[in-house]
């Protein structure tokens, strides 16, 4: 993994062998650009690269594309997502190509949540491939040049390759070879599901360790700061593919509404402290939900600043 | 088997709430089956239509019947001397059957009185769950005999996604995670290995994607067979 594959920012930071910092942002429900802008500000020079979310928790938004388009013109780095719940191959590719022209370098494959869980559940889903397939798809365009067909590309699009994890999914024992196919039809780069049962990812860990995974792709664990003990609440309950302890939440209730927000910024602070020293973990992927103003603060108080 | 659930009767009177003689049609194929417009369905509909019509003040003549199966034409021509003696038929078999039905009997009205759901069986008594999603190219044997395509509310060829927690989809809670149900028999059966390759892209030509679909036996067409 020495020669550069996209050339991307993320992809230069962790081949050079710093330890990645990545952050996420959801466009707007709507056209207000306005607003995607006013988050990048907090987000520049806080990152290594940005996930644009697409249509996250099948809540219709503005496309990840664009969103990836404005961040790239406000000189900030995107990590393009993608959900093979919403397109069909056909759209893929040419979404892949039209994200590579309009400057984007990263992305990542995901299954997609099912739009029972969104604000139109009454909709068709596509599902023509799946995330893993979509990774397979990816790379065949970067490194062969060719579309699925087997046409050629005409300027193929050079992308880093990223895909989801979640260690926290049943059946456990699985999980980590459901990593090594990910791994093994192209990715590059993994960005775990928020983690907060810190004793299981610990396992898993091991595990991708012993299989020596790491070592074929940089894993970037994922960490949500909890803003209250409601938001934990709700998380535990609602999130599809949570795992969220009793003990996290307990330690929110213990202190006052007021300080729950601190708290729950130090819970993170912990958490990355102990993956810079966690073998295999070769960055962190911070999802504040939201809470984008808090991503300097939380970059600077874990020591990850200034960014390479 | 194709499964159907009945239509409420509200839908069912509105169809033909116009109409004064109607014919209530059943068949004998899956329909029976699943308890849903078999001989027994179909009368039992009739008479409730019967009823209901005459609260609203507006009486109704219904008649019932079954055919063997709405899907033959072979079955469909023995309507042939009475279909016009309705001003619409109902027909309790899946979508397929009505079609038949008029196509054949181009100057009657078929209304459905089913709704067609999924191929599949039942599971205990009064209970039916789905299976096949008649996608044209089986490949069940590649995961354990259980098909993703059709059980898998992704129809994902690698599963299960990060939203599968105790066997159970992420979807709906009375939903079992078929995939969840591949792996563990992968790993009973110590054939894990057969889930880590990527599968080949899926051609869906030869599922409805490909548009309508046919299918052709020459040796039948010839009449050899
Ligand atoms: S693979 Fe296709 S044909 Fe076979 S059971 Fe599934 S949907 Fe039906
Ligand atoms: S939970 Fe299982 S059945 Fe449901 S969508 Fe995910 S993999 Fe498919």
């Amino acid at each position: 993994m020495t020669e550069t594959k996209s050339g991307s920012n993320l992809e230069k930071v962790l081949t050079a062998g710093h330890f990645a910092f990545t952050g996420e942002c959801g466009p707007p429900k709507g056209a207000n650009a306005q607003h995607l802008k006013e988050k990048f500000k907090y987000l520049k020079g806080s990152v290594d690269c940005v996930n644009m979310t697409d249509n996250q928790t099948a809540v219709v938004r503005m496309s990840s594309l664009a969103g990836c388009a404005l961040m790239v013109a406000d000189g900030l780095e995107p990590n393009f997502q993608m959900v093979c719940r919403d397109r069909n191959r056909l759209a893929m590719m040419s979404d892949i190509l039209g994200a590579y022209a309009l400057g984007v370098r990263n992305m990542l494959c995901l299954s997609g949540d099912h739009q029972s869980f969104g604000n139109h559940p009454e909709a068709k889903n596509v599902h023509d491939i799946d995330s893993m397939q979509l990774i397979a798809l990816v790379k065949k365009m970067r490194d062969e040049g060719k579309f699925l067909n087997g046409e050629e590309i005409d300027v193929p699009p050079k992308m880093f390759i990223g895909a989801a994890c979640n260690p926290f999914a049943d059946p456990f024992e699985f999980r980590v070879h459901r990593l090594a196919t990910k791994i093994s039809a192209g990715a590059d780069f993994i960005q775990t599901q928020c983690i907060f049962n810190m004793d299981k990812f610990r396992d898993f860990m091991k595990q991708v360790v012993d299989k020596g995974l790491h070592e074929r792709c940089y894993i970037l664990a994922g960490v949500t700061p909890m803003k209250n003990a409601g938001m934990a609440n709700f998380m535990s309950k609602y999130v599809p593919g949570m795992d969220i302890p009793d003990s996290l939440i307990k330690r929110l209730k213990g202190v006052d509404k007021r300080d729950q927000a601190e708290e729950g910024i130090k819970i993170a602070l912990e958490q990355i402290q102990e993956f810079k020293e966690m073998e295999g973990v070769a960055g962190v992927h911070l999802m504040a939900i939201e809470w984008e103003h808090k991503v300097p603060e939380i970059a600077e108080r874990a020591g990850v600043l200034p960014r390479p | 088997m194709i499964v159907a659930d009945r239509k409420s009767l509200e839908e069912i009177l509105g169809m033909v709430a116009d109409r004064e003689k109607i014919l209530i049609l059943g068949c004998k194929g899956c329909v029976t089956v699943c308890n849903v417009g078999g001989l027994k369905e179909a009368e039992i509909l009739a008479s409730t239509v019967r009823i209901a019509r005459k609260k609203e003040g507006k009486p109704v003549e219904v008649a019932h019947r079954v055919l063997e199966r709405q899907c033959d034409n072979e079955y469909v021509t023995q309507l042939a001397d009475t279909v016009a003696d309705y001003d619409a038929v109902v027909s309790m078999a899946c979508g397929v059957g009505p079609q038949f039905l008029s196509e054949m009997y181009p100057d009657q009205v078929f209304f459905p009185a089913v709704n067609t759901t999924f191929f599949g069986g039942a599971v205990q008594h009064g209970v039916w769950e789905e299976r096949c999603a008649g996608c044209g190219a089986c490949g069940i044997h590649l995961f354990g005999g259980l098909c993703p395509i059709a059980r898998c509310a992704k129809s994902l060829l690698h599963g299960p996604c990060g939203g599968s927690a105790n066997g159970i989809c992420e979807v709906h809670k009375d939903t079992a995670c078929i995939w969840d149900a591949i792996v563990k028999k992968k790993m009973d059966t110590g054939h894990l290995e057969d889930l880590v390759a990527v599968k080949p892209f899926k051609d869906w030509r030869t599922a409805r994607d490909g548009g309508p679909r046919r299918s052709i036996r020459e040796e039948l067409v010839k009449g050899n067979i």
